[in-house]
């Protein structure tokens, strides 16, 4: 499905050198990440996972070019990120709070364009595509309230892919949902990252999620961060809940990365995983 | 049938005291206290006369003029005071002084700084009913939500916009309970900017009622403005529940999750 870099010509879309984090505070700063490196080549689907407090909030963050870095490099196409980045959409945990609850949802969807200064008729026609893709054509009219907590994330997802960015960054966005809506999300995702060839930096605290969505799975440590693992999904490209999720590999996978996290618990911000892992298939 | 009932409900307490009102004045009139017939003969005579546009109507201009003043200011000057962290933790204490200084002690100095005329009347309305929503405004801004500015600023939103489509919207609800707040005051403030070296207005008439001892329509007066009070809270509600249709819904979705 993704074709494998052809030579060193091809510098991979995002890259992350020596990232450290440290949040400035009265008792004199905590350190939130150490020493991150990973890139990311265009048009993959990274799931990003450590355990709670890791930083993944933190590394989106100064990714997405919304916390100032304390030294490192973030490069996005060859430039560092010091500013959100143009070919970057955030998708965050807390739909409720990432809608503006006094726009209705096709105006939520269509901000971002508008501020682009794309004329009228594109963005109706951009924000009508963009609710189609997510299933949700006859919500435009009402507020993002209206709407259950899985329509919600739709709809900033739909934003999101409004904006036509390269990169996406989701935050544990499917945390807050039923069971059965995650499932149809995660499927979304897949479809949405198929069809639009863009590039996802997926965070989850859910270990099944990331081997279901992702190509990679990146595996933080504790804070302070550093990558613990870089985990290869070599699940076949065509997912499905069940069949999936049965898979041999699916388990090895699994177990491979619930090992690595319960290490990572313990760990902080002294192993480095340079190489990425490929597990044996049995 | 609903509507019957909710007018039951509004009308019944004031209906039950002017009986009792009534009641209490049939054994003949006393010289303070008017029957509620002479009451409703003298408001009639007083009111739709002249001097609905000679006094009303001025008086309601200047209170309007004023309240306008203190909303453009009141949120303009509050959204950049809002913005910055510094300016605003320099400027709080000062204006937290402002708000708890009582705006009728200002009308005396007002009148010598700008003498006896609209402008100075306008200008006290304005200022003393400017506080609440200024300090209301701040908050707003300030408890503008997190994720919502996260959400801006990644989206690269321009200022401008993020002024209109966040800052503003956001802090809407506040600012609305600033200005319910202003209405009082501004009202409190038309009245007595009045009853200082002026020759027309309600708030002369009825000082100039009370000193002749005119008492019905003194009293008259006091209704007047009661009425006034009355009916601006009840613009203002309808007013209030448009703009923030978004909010009491948003609330009652929340309340019920
Ligand atoms: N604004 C801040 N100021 C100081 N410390 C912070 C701040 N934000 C986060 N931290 C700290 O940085 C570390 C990483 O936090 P972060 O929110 O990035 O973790 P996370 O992996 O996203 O956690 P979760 O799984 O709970 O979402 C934590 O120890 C946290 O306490
Ligand atoms: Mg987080």
């Amino acid at each position: 499905m993704t074709p494998e870099p052809s030579g060193a010509a091809a510098r991979p879309l995002l890259v992350v050198e020596h990232l450290k984090k440290v949040y400035p505070t009265a008792t004199g700063g905590v350190e939130a990440v150490r020493d991150l490196h990973f890139s990311v080549p265009e048009g993959q689907l990274v799931c990003i996972v450590g355990p709670s407090g890791a930083g993944k909030t933190t590394l989106l963050k100064c990714i997405a070019g919304l916390l100032p870095i304390t030294s490192g490099r973030i490069e996005l196409l060859g430039e560092a990120i010091t500013a959100p980045p143009k070919a970057m959409a955030v998708v965050f945990q807390e739909y409720g709070r990432s809608l503006f609850p006094w726009m209705s949802v096709e105006a939520n969807v269509e901000l971002p364009l508008k501020s682009a200064g794309v004329s009228k008729p594109e963005r109706r026609a951009a924000a009508a595509d963009a609710l189609h893709a997510v299933g949700l054509d006859d919500a435009g009219g009402k507020y993002p309230w209206q709407l259950s907590g899985g329509m919600q994330q739709r709809v900033a997802i739909a934003r999101a892919l409004a904006y036509k960015p390269k990169v996406l960054i989701m935050d544990e966005p499917f945390a807050a949902v039923d069971a059965q809506t995650r499932a149809d999300l995660e499927d979304l995702i897949r479809v949405i990252w198929k069809q639009l060839g863009v590039t996802i930096l997926f965070v989850t605290h859910d270990i099944d999620e990331s081997v279901y969505l992702g190509e990679r799975v990146v595996v933080l440590s504790n804070s302070p961060t550093v990558v613990q693992d870089d985990v290869v999904i070599d699940l076949p490209a065509e997912r499905d809940q069940l069949t999936t999720r049965s898979h041999p590999q699916f388990a090895a996978l699994r177990s491979h990365i619930y090992e690595q996290i319960q290490r990572a618990k313990h760990n902080r911000g002294t192993e480095t995983a340079s190489t990425p892992t490929v597990l044996r298939r049995h | 049938m609903k509507l019957l009932k909710d007018a039951a409900y509004t009308l019944g307490l004031p209906v039950l005291l002017i009986l009792l009102w009534w009641i209490g004045t049939l054994g003949g009139s006393n010289f303070y206290v008017p029957t509620p017939a002479q009451l409703a003969q003298t408001f009639v005579d007083t009111w739709f006369s002249p001097r609905l546009w000679e006094d009303i109507l001025p008086s309601l201009g200047r209170l309007f003029a004023g309240l306008a003043a203190a909303i453009v200011f009141g949120v303009g000057i509050g959204v950049f005071i809002g913005s910055f962290r510094t300016v605003r933790r320099v400027l709080e204490p000062l204006l937290e002084f402002f708000r708890a200084v009582p705006p009728p002690v200002l009308v005396p100095l007002f009148m010598l700084i700008f003498g006896l005329n609209d402008q100075m009347r306008v200008f006290v309305i304005a200022f003393g009913s400017v506080w609440p929503i200024l300090l209301n405004t701040i908050e707003g801004v300030r408890g503008t939500d997190e994720v919502m500015r996260d959400t801006a600023s990644s989206y690269r939103i321009t200022r401008v916009q993020r002024l209109a489509y966040l800052i503003v919207p956001a802090a809407g609800p506040k600012i609305l309970t600033g200005v319910r707040q202003s209405l009082s005051i501004a009202l409190i403030l038309m009245v007595i900017s009045e009853m200082f070296g002026s020759s027309s207005g309600l708030g002369f008439l009825i000082s100039y009622f009370q000193r002749s001892f005119a008492i019905p329509e003194m009293w008259s007066g006091i209704l007047l403005l009661g009425l006034i009070g009355f009916a601006l809270s009840v613009v203002f509600r309808l007013i209030e529940r448009r703009i923030l249709r978004w909010y009491h819904g948003l609330r009652e979705v929340q309340r019920e999750g």
